[in-house]
This record gives structure tokens, C-alpha cells and sequence, in this order.
């Protein structure tokens, strides 16, 4: 049997969550305090995962930036291939809220959405 | 020109210091006055996500979490001034300024003060060493890098491990830069535990307690900072130093409320806070002068600034109707063993229209702690926590029915075990 301290990362109550574990199997979770900290501990132990949040090139817009967040998110070992992808591609103004920037960046199947508004020039 | 209230910044705490004053009271006149050329204040540029959880129950980054505020002003007709700088500040009116009106004064029946916080300098450090480029504060390198889009440096050493700090390391890092390590001069970090998971532990970069930058090198650019481990009195420990090659040097250590308006209005500033001392209404020392948000007491989450914030609104609007001053008790908020303050500082039992919030500081690291309420010496309240930091805000909440018997003094004290 094996125990595993982890900390929450989903809000900022940083919930100290214990994960009993026998080989693969999970046999408890025990100190989060909601369902979003079980599926943390659950994801963490076994395949964790990571919103990325970065900012794309704009082309005509009031700003040069946009910034954007893959809208789940990707394993942690393909992080910095996703922020390669983000980092070589632009967008044209004007962006909206939510407009999707890249679809399945980096193979992962994941969506890259602005986070804010640029209008055109 | 008039306005019935006039919010003095448009960040969290302007937007929502706003929107609730108008929920309110829909005939009220609202005038938000904002020196940047856009609404949001910090949001803009905080791109990471972990906003709004608690307001939206949804995980926001920052301008989305700004953009939900925003987009109510027009349907409550509130009205905004962007590029206008507040020069100053009185109990009936505020003066500002803007390039297509000049100087200007707007008469209003309140104000609230939501102008945040601004990040420590290097000036206010006492570092020794030379003054070359590449010294930046967390919060300009956050600016640079997310709305700029211009890296600051490519090789960076980290002073300080506040909230900024340690989400910059990871920003830094995901944009191909090398961030050696996190000095922290105190023995435990100010940021939060999340922050510490998942932008330094994720990315294996070493956070250093109780070190700090005895020493920055380079004559045109930083070439390099020695570094050194720090005794119990924070002094340097001979023999521990070493000095680490980098371009780059970040600051994150600490914010000060900005409150030059709040002092030459005559407003009371609390020393713990360095903001405003505040009653139940967030009313400062001047009626019909509130505070709220950063520049009240610096937060480390945006929900609390909105919820605090749209108390504050509220107050506002009902003292534009209703003028009169509260009679009746007044029970004194007091910070008793490991804690650093408390906001409010004082309760006028009459005006309180829901629960009381009360929200603090520890001075330390507690493990196993209890956090107690006495009213009158007595206690009212314990209540048991795994760990108490000074770097998360804590708060409890009292019913107003709690208050009827109406001590006169409630102390806010951490008991350990």
C-alpha cells in the first residue's frame, strides 16, 4: 500500500488530498472537498493534466496579443509541445471571447480559445 | 459635472463595487473613473486560469473573468471614463483628469476607493549591488510578456515567492526561458500552496526558503546574483553564498495598497494593512468615503475582492439614500495572538444587513491550529485548521444573529495546540 500527499491545484482552497494506492488501483481519496478534488487526485496519481494558458500573435488588431487557453486540458508531458504549436501560429482580428484559435493542438484532440476580445483596427 | 457615485478605479473591485450599487439602487447615477485605456485593472493581464470558482463556479483566467463584470455596465447604465487619472479626493466630490477634458471636478453623494495595490520595488528592497537592466518587478515582466508579448530575459533568478513570482516562473518557463530558482528570505513562501505545485514543483524549479540576493553583478545587463542563506534575524550567513549566472532578476515581494488619494483625503489608514481602517459597510474614517478591494487589504483571490467589493457597492448606494450617520452600538474588532489584523475594525451592530465577514492575516506559520472568536473574552467560536499561513487570507463568518447580546469588543486569536 502506498499513500501519496498531493495538493490541489483546481482553486485556490489548495485542498492537502491523501491517495491510498495498491499498485494501480485506488483504493482511497480522503481531504478534498469537492468533486473537482477527487477528479484531480484520481487524474494526478494515474495521467495528470494541465490547462495551458499562453497568448497568440494577432495580425489587424488593436493589440498584438490575444491571450488564449487550451479549453481542457492536456497531459502535462505534451505541455511544451502544445505551447510550441501556440507559439508558431496567429490569428486575424477581430477575436471573441471563446473563438476557437487552433483546433486539436499538438495531436491532443484539444481546442486553443481566445480568453479575451481584440477588436479590429 | 455629477455623478451620485463615483468608483475611483475599474478593476475587480471598481467593476463590482459598481454593478452592486446599481443592482441596488437602479436610479442612482454611477461614474467608474479609470487611468488605463481599458477596463479590468491587473486581469488583463493575469492570463492564467483559477479565477471564479467561486463567484461563477466555473475556472476563468483573468480577462474572462474581468470580461463577465464588464459586460453588465451597459445593461445596468453605468457609465465609464477611461485614460482619466483621479488627482483628488473628498467626501462630496472627486477631481480628475483627462486629456480631452482637462482638469475636472465631479460633485457625488459617495466615493468608493478601489485603486488595488502596487507591487514592492527594488528601491524599497535594500539590495545591495550594481543598477544594470534585466532588475524587474513580477507584475511589469507579467505585463510584458502577456500583453506586450517581449520576453524580459531568457536566464532568470526569482526574489520573492508571492502569487506573481511563482506564476511567472511558470510563464517564464513555458516561454523558453530557464528560471534557476525562487529565493525566499522568509522560512516558508508567501504564495499560495497551489501555486507552488503547479508552477515550480511541475517544472522541478527550486524554491530556496529562507535565502535571499545579497548581491547583483553586470555593469550594462545583470550578469549574475550571489545569493545566501539567511539566519532567524534574516542576516546573511557567511560562507553560504553562491552566485548564480542569469540575465535576468524578478521581484515579487510583496504589494502595498496604493493609497496616496485615501492619506491627502484625511483617510484613516490602518499600519498592519496599509489600508484604510473600515466598518461593517466598508466605510472609511470619512462618511461617505468606502474602500474596498486591494487597496483595502491586499487579497489573494479575486472572488473574495468581487464579494467584498459588491458589499461595499451596496453600502454606498444605501448611504446615498438615506445620508443619515447609524446610531445605536458599536462593537470593537480586535487582533489578538498570531494575527495580523482584521477587516472591518468595527461593527455598527445596526447597519449590518446580513452576516458579518470577517477576514484576516496570520504573522506565522500555525500547523494544527484553532482559530478562535471571543466575544468579551469569551469564546464564541473555535474552530479546528490543518494549517494556518500568512499567505492565504483566512475569514470567519459570524450570524447576525450572533451579534443581538451586542459585546462591546470581539477578538479574532489563533490558539495552537
Amino acid at each position: 500500500m502506498e499513500k501519496r500527499e498531493l495538493t490541489c491545484i483546481n482553486c485556490p482552497m489548495g485542498c492537502r488530498i491523501t491517495v491510498t494506492m495498491e499498485g494501480d488501483d485506488i483504493l482511497s481519496v480522503e481531504g478534498n472537498t469537492c468533486k473537482r478534488g477527487f477528479l484531480y487526485a484520481c487524474n494526478e496519481v494515474k495521467s495528470p493534466v494541465r490547462t495551458v494558458t499562453t497568448t497568440i500573435k494577432v495580425t489587424g488588431g488593436l493589440s498584438d496579443r490575444v491571450s488564449c487557453k487550451t479549453k481542457e486540458a492536456v497531459p502535462k508531458d505534451k505541455i511544451f509541445e502544445v505551447m510550441e504549436v501556440i507559439n508558431k501560429a496567429s490569428c486575424k482580428a477581430p477575436v471573441a471571447i471563446g473563438d476557437v484559435l487552433i483546433e486539436d493542438c499538438a495531436g491532443t484532440g484539444i481546442l486553443v480559445v481566445a480568453t479575451k476580445a481584440v477588436g479590429s483596427v | 459635472m455629477k455623478a451620485d457615485i463615483v468608483i475611483v478605479g475599474g478593476g475587480p473591485a471598481g467593476l463590482a463595487a459598481a454593478i452592486s450599487a446599481a443592482k441596488e439602487d437602479k436610479s442612482l447615477d454611477i461614474l467608474i473613473l479609470e487611468r488605463d485605456n481599458e477596463l479590468g485593472g491587473i486581469l488583463n493581464q493575469c492570463i492564467h486560469n483559477g479565477f471564479g470558482l467561486h463567484t461563477f463556479n466555473e475556472e476563468l483566467t483573468g480577462p474572462e473573468y474581468a470580461a463577465r463584470f464588464e459586460e453588465q455596465l451597459d445593461g445596468l447604465g453605468i457609465r465609464y471614463m477611461l485614460g482619466t487619472m483621479v488627482l483628488d479626493v473628498s467626501s462630496g466630490s472627486v477631481t480628475a483628469i483627462n486629456s480631452k477634458e482637462g482638469v475636472f471636478k465631479v460633485n457625488c453623494g459617495a466615493v468608493v476607493l478601489c485603486m488595488g495595490c502596487r507591487e514592492r520595488p527594488r528601491g524599497a528592497l535594500n539590495i545591495p549591488g550594481l543598477r544594470p537592466a534585466g532588475v524587474f518587478t513580477a507584475g511589469t515582466a507579467q505585463r510584458l510578456v502577456n500583453i506586450e508579448g517581449y520576453m524580459p530575459g531568457r536566464e532568470v533568478v526569482i526574489l520573492g515567492s508571492g502569487d506573481i513570482g511563482l506564476i511567472m516562473a511558470r510563464r517564464m518557463t513555458l516561454e523558453g526561458a530557464k528560471v534557476k530558482c525562487v529565493c525566499e528570505l522568509m522560512p516558508y513562501s508567501g504564495g499560495l500552496k497551489r501555486n507552488i505545485v503547479q508552477c515550480l514543483d511541475d517544472f522541478n524549479i527550486p524554491l530556496l526558503l529562507s535565502h535571499t540576493v545579497i548581491d547583483i553583478k553586470g555593469k550594462e545587463r545583470v550578469t549574475s546574483v550571489v545569493i545566501a542563506e539567511v539566519d532567524e534575524r534574516s542576516k546573511p550567513i557567511p560562507g553560504t553564498e553562491q552566485e548564480i549566472a542569469c540575465d535576468t532578476l524578478l521581484l515579487s515581494c510583496g504589494l502595498i495598497p496604493e493609497n496616496e488619494l485615501s492619506r491627502s483625503a484625511g483617510v484613516e489608514i490602518n499600519p498592519s494593512t496599509n489600508g484604510p481602517v473600515v466598518n461593517e459597510s466598508f466605510e472609511t474614517s470619512i462618511p461617505g468615503v468606502f474602500a474596498c478591494g486591494n487597496v483595502l487589504h491586499v487579497h489573494d483571490l479575486v472572488d473574495y475582492v468581487s464579494e467584498e467589493s459588491g458589499r461595499a457597492g451596496r453600502s454606498a448606494a444605501r448611504f446615498v439614500k438615506n445620508k443619515a450617520t447609524a446610531e445605536g452600538p458599536v462593537i470593537k474588532i480586535r487582533n489578538g495572538n498570531g494575527v495580523r489584523y482584521t477587516v472591518p475594525s468595527f461593527v455598527r451592530v445596526n447597519e449590518l444587513s446580513d452576516d458579518l465577514v470577517i477576514r484576516f492575516r496570520s504573522g506565522n506559520v500555525y500547523k494544527d491550529s484553532y482559530i478562535k472568536v471571543l466575544f468579551d473574552g469569551e469564546t464564541k467560536l473555535s474552530r479546528r485548521k490543518p494549517i494556518i499561513t500568512p499567505g492565504e487570507m483566512e475569514q470567519v463568518i459570524l450570524k447576525k444573529e450572533d451579534l443581538a447580546n451586542t459585546p462591546s469588543e470581539i477578538l479574532i486569536e489563533i490558539a495552537e495546540r
